[in-house]
């Protein structure tokens, strides 16, 4: 995963709450075994038509759209389906932040595992920042990863990210590299707990 | 397979040991959490937290099965590991043939590529023709390898659906299942916990599904962020497995890392005799451990809810999310002109999708096809109480009614009662064991527009099929509303 520290982009706003991953991705995409490609069906049913044209009215769409690497949705973001395939779609469209004011707890993780930063705001900063982007939403915004801040509308607003998960986005860690360093520790464990209540062999 | 072998966790967590008098109470999911800690969490570095059991599925796994081939790294406990095929799987067999029809050649390619995989890696796999083959959330507690105490991962959210056992079990992304493929390790920082307490003896027609979808309906689908909830209190206890597991099943729902329910006589029983559970010596020893997880008296949960069973009555979804549900003798509610306007488009925008209008009686709404399946109600109890409510009835012309056992066993034991005799005279299709029309990957699926009275767990936009929509409810109450034609409730058949 290549590092991250700073990010600067105008944003792509689609405000709505409780957006799941069925929406992110439909299942039916679900079928490659690759994790690259899946872009082109991000929010596939909201940006489709059932013939395959773009609809006109999703933001998604839009030709001012186009290279923006920052999406602010609504609240519990990514519910439902632990599909990872939500953050490589995000990802390949170019997207590397997600501001909400609050993420759903398994695609936070897979978020980070993909270096896609889920930005959490207070609901007072979100709302101001929703409203703000109506206005005008040609704005840049600016992440700084290491201070966890977000710059905005002459703002600053810092968000929760737990010091790993910073320094993994910051140094481009590869958690499972990091994992197998911890192997002695793994084996030690299960030699102090040598029989498994169950083998599935 | 082999037979199993057991022995007592190294840290008794017998309450009454003295060594441990000073200790204070601890819960379930703590006990659970520091039996498996390789390496605690400190301030700045997630735990190392280690798995058990871990489960798999088509959907999940090929790039995770990639990234160890790409590390030339292997699987590290195979024999803690176990896939199965079911998300994209055929639920009909080809005409003529005794043989499953795949729906396309994408998904013949992902069956395929499973396949490879495990037989590559020495990972035991339950694949098309193995006849314990299932939905695999199914198919763990039907095997007796989902037991107490453990830790069970998936890449898949019900995972929690295992939780009923008293197991910490939850959902991964496929970087995890890396992970817990290469190492058998999750770095996890520690959940809060929620006790959610039903107390009082349910009524007649109301059923676990009922009980989960008024919490999730109280809670919304937010509401157990960040937590992880244990069932308690008299209703869960009169639960049987089956309608626990129900219960965990969509804790996911409510937003939660997992749901789960300490082990008692019940849990025991339904374990004893299965095919990974210990026998004889090695089952008394298991036993003893067991009875140790349970949360300690005095025991502090982070946040608590209390639900009185007495008042609950069954539930039906009307819009696009499991917290948009409500008693299915009420009306569908009106955007409210003085909430949060955010609020009201979103209802707005759910009725829209849903074709539905405010105010009017979910009772009665027409549908056109009812689903009864998916790792949420498709267990032996499902299917009987389901087959109750069809026996000397039909199914309403209009409606295409699907029923699909959540395990090939599940379906042998239904045929074995004659409940697949029951289906299809009422008029209802009886398929083979699969994820099916829960997510429309293997060609089960709604056409725009139709609604559809559905056992499973989530009523997404188009999550049965572009276009559908879902109304979730109990097997009750879709074998009523199949009858009917129409949302019914299910008490109305007596
Ligand atoms: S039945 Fe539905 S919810 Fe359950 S594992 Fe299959 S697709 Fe997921």
């Amino acid at each position: 995963m290549p590092p991250i520290t700073h990010l600067t982009s105008p944003a792509i706003l689609l405000a709505l709450d409780d957006i799941d991953t069925d929406q992110i991705i439909p299942a039916r995409f679900l079928k490659t075994t690759e994790r690259q490609g899946l872009g082109r069906h991000l929010f596939a049913d909201w940006r489709y038509a059932a013939d395959g044209t773009s609809l006109p009215g999703f933001i998604l769409n839009a030709p001012s759209s186009a290279g923006r690497r920052i999406l602010v949705a609504g609240r519990n973001f990514g519910c439902g389906s632990s599909r990872e395939h939500a953050p490589w779609a995000l990802a390949d469209c170019g997207f590397q932040a997600v501001i909400a004011p609050s993420f759903a707890d398994i695609f936070r993780n897979n978020a980070l595992k993909n270096g896609l930063v889920p930005v959490q705001l207070s609901p007072g900063s979100h709302d101001a920042l929703v409203r703000q982007l109506t206005e005008r939403p040609d704005e840049e915004l600016h992440l700084n990863i290491a201070k966890s801040r977000l710059d905005a509308f002459g703002a600053s607003h810092s968000f929760p990210l737990a010091p790993f998960a910073r320094h993994c986005l910051l140094e481009g860690i590869d958690q499972l590299g990091y994992l197998l360093g911890a192997q002695h520790e793994i084996a030690r464990y299960e030699a102090g707990h040598p029989a498994a209540f169950c083998t599935t062999s | 397979m082999s037979s199993l072998s057991t022995t007592p966790a190294e840290t008794p967590n017998v309450d009454s040991d003295a060594s441990l008098a000073d200790r204070p109470p601890r819960t379930l999911v703590d006990k659970i959490w520091d039996a498996h800690l390789v390496r605690d969490e400190t301030a700045d570095t997630p735990a190392i937290l280690y798995v058990d059991l871990h489960l798999v599925h088509e959907v999940t796994s090929a790039q995770a099965f990639h990234e160890l081939r790409q590390r030339r790294i292997g699987v590290r406990r195979p024999d803690r590991t176990i896939a199965t095929m079911d998300h994209s799987t055929p639920t009909l067999l080809a005409p003529g043939k005794r043989r499953l029809q795949v729906a396309d050649s994408q998904a013949a390619a992902q069956l395929d590529t499973l396949e490879r995989h495990c037989a590559d890696f020495g990972v035991p796999l339950l694949n098309l023709e193995h006849p314990g083959r299932g939905i695999v959330h199914v198919i763990g507690p039907e095997l007796g390898l989902t037991q107490p105490g453990m830790t069970i991962v998936c890449g898949d959210s019900h995972t929690s659906t295992h939780g009923a056992f008293g197991a910490l079990a939850f959902g991964i992304g496929t970087s995890e299942v890396a992970d817990v493929l290469a190492t058998q390790c999750l770095l996890q920082s520690r959940p809060r916990t929620m006790e959610v307490r039903v107390d009082g003896a349910l009524g007649a027609g109301v059923t676990a599904k009922d009980v989960v979808l008024a919490m999730i309906a109280q809670i919304g689908v937010a509401g157990g962020q960040g937590h992880v909830i244990e069932y308690t209190g008299s209703a869960i206890r009169a639960l049987d497995m089956e309608g626990r597991m129900t219960v965990c099943n969509m804790s996911i729902e409510a937003g939660a890392r997992a749901g789960l329910v300490a082990p008692d006589e019940t849990t025991y029983s339904w374990l004893m005799g299965r095919r990974h559970a210990p026998t004889g010596e090695a089952w008394s020893v298991a036993l003893a451990d067991w009875q140790s997880y349970r949360s300690d008296p005095g025991a502090c949960y982070d946040r608590s809810l209390v639900i009185d069973a007495s008042t609950l009555v069954p539930m039906v979804s009307y819009g696009t999310n499991p917290g948009m549900t409500i008693p299915i003798s009420a009306t569908v509610p009106a955007p409210d002109p003085s909430s949060d306007p955010k609020d009201r488009a979103h209802l707005e925008q759910a009725l829209r999708y849903m074709g539905l209008t405010a105010g009017q009686r979910i009772a009665g709404q027409r549908v056109d096809v009812v689903f009864i399946g998916s790792c949420t109600n498709s267990r032996l109890g499902d299917l009987r109480a389901a087959a109750g409510v069809l026996a000397g009835r039909r199914v309403a012309p209009h409606v295409r009614l699907l029923v699909v056992p959540g395990s090939q066993d599940v379906k042998r034991q239904a045929e074995a009662e004659g409940l697949d005799a029951i289906v299809r005279a009422a008029g209802g299709e009886w398929r083979e064991s699969g994820c099916s029309m829960c997510i429309a990957m293997n060609g089960d699926q709604l056409q725009p527009g139709q609604f559809a009275v559905s056992t499973s767990n989530r009523n997404f936009e188009g999550r049965q099929g572009k276009g559908g929509r879902t109304f979730l409810a109990s097997p009750l109450t879709a074998a009523a509303s199949a009858v009917a034609g129409a949302i019914a409730d299910p008490r109305s058949l007596a």
